[in-house]
């Protein structure tokens, strides 16, 4: 049982973070289909950090270092998203698609390159980083509570505050909604969708970070994040774009997908002779339902997805 | 007088496509060959000349004809995934999809070959039959649920994934994780080659799939562009509402074209799995790139679907030829690279033509601007 809210915690860290990236990008009217291959990059950063690190090191030490290169991997990596879609007026869903297969291929060429530059006969994708991983780690009882978990929560009550309680969520989401209204007051439409999608590359990268880290202590880059990026769109709009809603719906899909981690702890579960695999597809098949029955009154920020054209009324 | 006509030549919508697409290219290529010299220098030019390369790699015309079949074998099936992007995206869905759909097509293929002992013209009908299902459980929910149809898409391809390598387990092989061979449990499963192979140094992957997939193409655009249910898809991917205004069925004609769309990408799987090139691997963790890459293949092709078998065909090209790069130094996923490069490079398009009329209209008003000057003289 602890286990299982382990497992639940962490991986509703990860949702909450992504998810949260997305609420960033979307509220600034920037549809961010991407974040699968941010997390991917982000993931990449904090991984590489975590391997050449020595875990001799001070915890807090590796702590920050390891946040600071997924996170600005990440952001990097979200600026083809931002150039493309508020510069260029690109397709954001054709862009977002392409920065997901992008991020995967260049992880497992740069991977593969740095592990055959160590030894030629190395050409796996994975990177593990078995002992450094353990500056994250802080045994409570039994319970194994990880720094990241203290992070998610952080940050959604950052995001709560930043969004609705300061003058730049006000701008941020007005851009979002009506960006011709925004521009009219003086706010700089182009601006604000920058910060939008940078955001969503921050937290994107640091929530990619996470799931590599969570419960495991490789990783094969050859499999991305396995549609973790989606399961967080997903959570965003079972959380109508709104950060504490995002905080539970996350908690809800963390469950699901931890049970595929933990299900033969359970003997009530594994009397039921469901295979593995279905464990594994559940938390995809809660999405669509899920979507299926929130979906229909959508709260998406009306200008998602529209590149800003100051010349439209 | 030479001027004038180049200037219109220019102008043509046809020729901006094609225009834009080999910049895609030629970028798409040269930061791939940036990515090559960062890794390691030395290599980088023959790499990428291999990538270029291909089947040209081998001197002897006999291996080259025969690897140049190998090619076009795999094109086959990437060229009804791109078809099953374009024709989504023409009435207005993403079709990010194409990767599950062709997952499930390979599943209904090779379990009615392997499993059932069927025929292959029923292989094909039941993969494009299965993974037209699949497809139109994203069209339904985005017609009475108002899902997105990307995410929908992505969440189907993981259970598809997932389902097909429990339906193929029941047809593993017992010593490799690979499903059993066509050759040895089912050959009346194999596609028929009807001589084809023998035209390419009797390659015998090489079968009537290619044929029937440039068939293919040419139907979707009559389809598209000589139909009145063409017309009315594309109308209701332009405005849902003003559709449903003049009459037409929005929700049913998004359901057809996800079905439509689903049945292509199936399809496309029976075309490949059932020429016997390559076995399932059960213990697969990640969706094939096959229906990721028409997505590329699709906006390289400008999205006409004659446009699409040459891109299709380029993106096929580049991706065999990543097999030849030197693997002391670099690994295949170079093209998967350089594939998503072209991608992102496809979304500067439509700015490309704007800004490349604007440029033109410039360079007229310039010139006119002259021209009222020497009259003036």
């Amino acid at each position: 049982m602890l286990l299982l809210l382990q497992y639940t915690l962490i991986f509703a860290s990860v949702l909450v973070l992504v998810a949260l990236g997305g609420c960033f990008s979307e509220h600034s009217g920037v549809i961010n289909i991407g974040l699968e291959g941010i997390m991917v990059m982000g993931a990449l950063g904090g991984a590489l950090m975590l391997r050449f690190l020595s875990p001799q090191l001070p915890r807090i030490v590796i702590i920050v270092l390891v946040i600071l290169a997924s996170v600005a991997v990440g952001m990097v990596y979200s600026l083809l998203l931002a150039v493309a879609a508020v510069n260029f007026n690109a397709d954001q869903t054709l862009v977002g698609t392409a920065l997901n297969l992008l991020g995967t291929a260049a992880a497992v060429v740069i991977v593969r390159a740095i592990n055959m530059a160590e030894d030629v006969n190395n050409v796996s994708s994975t990177i593990s980083y078995i002992q450094t991983k353990k500056a994250f780690l802080v045994r409570i009882g039994k319970f194994e509570m990880n720094w990241f978990m203290v992070i998610a929560v952080a940050a959604l009550v950052i995001s709560y505050v930043v969004l609705y309680h300061t003058k730049f969520g006000l701008r941020l989401r007005a851009c979002g909604e009506h960006p011709q209204a925004a521009d009219s007051v003086g706010i700089n439409v182009y601006k604000m969708r920058y910060a939008g999608v940078l955001i969503s590359g921050f937290l994107g990268g640091l929530g990619g970070i996470v799931y590599i880290t969570a419960g495991v202590s490789e990783w094969k880059f050859e499999n991305g994040v396995a549609g973790f990026g989606f399961l967080a769109l997903a959570v965003m709009i079972f959380g109508a774009w709104k950060p504490v809603n995002i905080g539970l719906a996350a908690l809800l899909f963390g469950m699901f997908r931890a049970l595929s981690n933990v299900y033969t702890g359970f003997p009530f579960l594994v009397s039921l002779k469901i295979p593995s695999t279905v464990y594994n597809m559940l938390p995809y098949i809660i999405s669509l339902i899920v979507l299926a029955f929130t979906s229909k009154r959508s709260k998406a920020p009306k200008a998602e997805g529209i590149p800003y054209d100051k010349g439209q009324r | 007088m030479n001027n004038e006509k180049k200037r219109s030549l220019l102008r043509n919508g046809a020729v901006q496509t094609l225009l834009a697409s080999l910049v895609c290219i030629v970028l798409g290529l040269l930061i791939g060959y940036v990515v090559l010299l960062i890794i390691n220098p030395s290599g980088a030019g023959q790499a990428i000349l291999n990538i270029i390369k291909n089947f040209m790699y081998y001197p002897s015309p006999i291996k080259a004809m025969q690897y140049f079949g190998s090619t076009l074998v795999k094109t086959a099936p990437l060229l009804l995934c791109a078809l099953s992007v374009l024709f989504a995206y023409k009435v207005g869905l993403f079709n990010i999809g194409a990767a599950g759909q062709y997952v499930a097509g390979a599943g209904a293929s090779l379990y009615f070959a392997l499993g059932l002992h069927m025929p292959w013209y029923v292989c094909v009908l039941a993969a494009v039959v299965v993974a037209a299902l699949l497809a139109m459980i994203s069209g339904a929910l985005k017609a009475y649920f108002n899902v997105n149809e990307v995410i929908s898409c992505i969440m189907l391809n993981w259970i598809a994934l997932y389902t097909v390598n429990m339906l193929l387990n029941n047809v593993k092989d017992a010593s490799s994780p690979y499903t059993e061979t066509l050759s040895s449990t089912n050959p009346g499963a194999m596609l028929p080659s009807m001589g084809l192979g023998a035209l390419f140094a009797n390659n015998k992957y090489v079968t009537i799939a290619l044929p029937l997939s440039v068939v293919a193409a040419i139907l979707v655009w009559i389809l598209l562009e000589k139909t009145k249910l063409g017309f009315e898809l594309k109308a209701t991917g332009l405005n849902k509402q003003a559709a449903k205004y003049c009459g037409m069925r929005e929700k049913y004609n998004t359901i057809l074209t996800m079905a439509i769309a689903g049945g292509l990408a199936g399809m496309g799987a029976a075309f490949y799995y059932l020429t016997g090139m390559e076995q399932w691997a059960v213990t697969q963790t990640s969706v094939p790139g096959m229906g990721f890459n028409g997505i590329a293949a699709a906006f390289l092709g400008g999205l006409h679907p004659i446009g699409t078998v040459f891109a299709s065909y380029f993106i096929q090209h580049i991706t065999s030829g990543g097999a030849y790069v030197d693997k002391s130094m670099y690994c295949a996923q170079i093209s998967d690279l350089i594939s998503a490069l072209i991608i992102y490079l496809c979304g500067f398009v439509f700015f490309f033509k704007i800004w490349l009329n604007r440029m033109l209209d410039r360079r007229d008003e310039k010139r006119a601007a002259d021209k009222g000057k020497g009259g003036g003289k």
